[in-house]
């Protein structure tokens, strides 16, 4: 069964812009990002779309559909009323470049801010091992693809532009606690993400983990877990007592400060 | 947190961001939930501040009110001391005593941080719906710095958990404390204690505390299997925040119906 769908697709660039409304004929089990080509291959061959796999993959098809941050290519159309208007914007925590299509390199300038995996010396062997519980640990971390939707819909940046230079970000919290949890590496990351990375920032209203299409639970598992071993190094004077009497297991093995 | 008053320049109607003039373009009911979790919590602070410092009705033998629990002071009534009265010299209500525990854990929880910075704040009020606030510094300035003393309530919380348990097992008494009875009371409040002992035990601190601040699991059996446990309950940690605030206060709200005499307690045997 096809339909005359009606869009209202985001137009213009930095100088300016506005909601533009097409229409285009649509199919039973078709999604967003087929709409979206549709119109450009019958109406607006000049639309700017980033897309690749259209698989909910590679996470480059980010955008904000009726107002909520999703994946284009994993919004399927009839989770709305055929007689419904569709509302495509560019995702609006980020600078716009043309049309659907955002600068995201504040994320790439966060990344690199980050340290990245810094093993200790290798066993007597050469090797170097993990249990296969420590490893389970990071699998779901290790889900993200980068999308970015949380980067977007995070109110510390989405509603305060002058934030973004101080906050890293849900994503890149979900690597700092990834990074702090691995049992091999040596970086204290529970001093970058408080410090640098902005961590307090952070009032944990989980819209991050509300728009994740990986479902990871970022805020529960990160971002909480992370603020907790802040807590137990800053604001425990219960651990620091422990530490310092030496009655407490650091658990460390040859983590250094960052 | 923040300074009240809309920033236009910045935000979603910053210069460099796509120009649209609408604060969210979502078309659901996305003020929703904001709006009950403000009705609901307003009437839970209007209700337990009443029955707080009302310091009356609060034990109907042999239950004893949540609120009131345990009662501390000389002006407890007779038979709801049974933890003696440390606080001898308290001159207002034996509730204003204790709630600073029970209500700190839930003030700093990381879940009801999440509903009222939302509903309360607007610090979002929902996700992708701008908030009003012109600046934000979240919670790594004073007074908000506070929320990290989380955990110590949490410790505080188990106490209270174990002394409703307490007054849980002494409701199988009658109302002449005689043992081997029970009537509805004790059913609510055996209802009441097992949520907040779900509540209590799914909390982040507890997850943290138990054996999430580990780095090597493999190294610590018994702490990763309790981590495992807490793990479970944890993501719905928010939904035995609902359930056991209604149920502390409907347990209160018995007592007080069968210490004012407006209903009389059902007694199985």
């Amino acid at each position: 069964m096809s339909y005359r769908l009606k869009m209202r697709l985001w137009r213009g660039d930095r100088s300016g812009g506005e909601l533009k409304d097409y229409q285009v004929e649509v199919s039973e089990g078709e999604v967003v990002l087929d709409a979206i080509h549709r119109v450009q291959a019958t109406e607006a061959g000049d639309l700017a779309v980033r897309w690749n796999c259209k698989a909910g993959k590679c996470g480059s098809c980010s955008a904000e559909i009726n107002g909520k941050p999703r994946l284009m290519c994993m919004c399927r159309l009839s989770d709305f009323e055929p007689e419904e208007t569709i509302t495509v914007t560019p995702m609006r925590s980020f600078p716009v470049i043309r049309d659907l299509v955002t600068d995201v390199s504040f994320n790439y300038e966060k990344a690199k801010q980050l340290p990245s995996f810094k093993p200790g010396p290798r066993d007597a062997d050469g090797k170097r091992r993990m249990a296969q519980i420590d490893v389970e640990r990071g699998q779901e971390f290790r889900k993200c693809i980068e999308c970015f939707l949380c980067q977007n819909t995070c109110h510390v940046v989405r509603d305060h532009e002058e934030n973004k230079p101080a906050f890293a970000g849900p994503r890149f919290f979900l690597r700092y606690a990834e990074l702090d949890m691995h049992p091999l590496d040596t970086h204290d990351r529970v001093e970058l993400a408080q410090g640098a990375a902005g961590l307090g920032m952070c009032n944990i209203t989980k819209c991050c983990t509300e728009v994740c299409p990986e479902h990871i639970k970022i805020t529960d598992n990160a971002i909480i877990p992370l603020k907790e071993r802040v807590v137990d190094k800053k604001y425990d004077p219960l651990i620091w007592l422990g530490n310092k009497i030496g009655i407490r297991n650091k658990d460390n093995d040859g983590r250094t400060t960052a | 947190m923040a300074s009240t008053d809309a920033g236009v320049h910045s935000g979603v109607n910053g210069p460099t961001r796509a120009s649209i003039p609408e604060k969210t373009l979502r078309t659901d009911r996305w003020w929703l939930a904001p709006l009950a979790t403000f009705v609901v919590f307003v009437t839970f602070i209007i209700y337990s501040s009443w029955r707080a410092f009302s310091g009356d009705d609060y034990y109907a033998s042999p239950y004893l009110s949540p609120f009131y629990s345990p009662c501390l002071t000389d002006s407890c009534v007779e038979g709801s001391s049974d933890f003696g009265t440390p606080f001898s010299w308290w001159q207002l209500s034996p509730a204003l005593v204790i709630l600073i525990f029970p209500l700190g854990f839930r003030f700093t929880c990381y879940y009801y941080r999440k509903a009222y910075y939302r509903a309360f704040w607007l610090s979002p009020p929902a996700c992708a719906v701008a908030e009003p606030h012109s600046s934000y510094s979240g919670e790594a300035k004073f007074p908000l710095l506070l929320q990290n003393i989380h955990r110590y309530f949490w410790y505080a919380a188990v106490v209270v958990a174990v002394v409703l348990t307490f007054d849980a097992v002494l409701a199988f008494r009658d109302e002449h404390h005689e043992w081997g009875h029970m009537g509805l009371g004790t059913v609510l409040m055996w209802i009441n204690v097992i949520l907040i002992w779900l509540y209590t035990l799914s909390c982040h601190s507890c997850r943290n505390i138990v054996g999430g601040r580990l780095r090597h699991f493999s190294k610590h059996p018994v702490r990763y299997k309790l981590w495992t446990w807490v793990s479970r309950l944890n993501p719905y940690h928010a939904k035995f925040a609902w359930y056991s605030l209604f149920s502390v206060a409907l347990v209160d709200l018995y007592v007080y119906l069968l210490a004012t005499g407006v209903i009389t307690d059902p007694r199985f045997f």
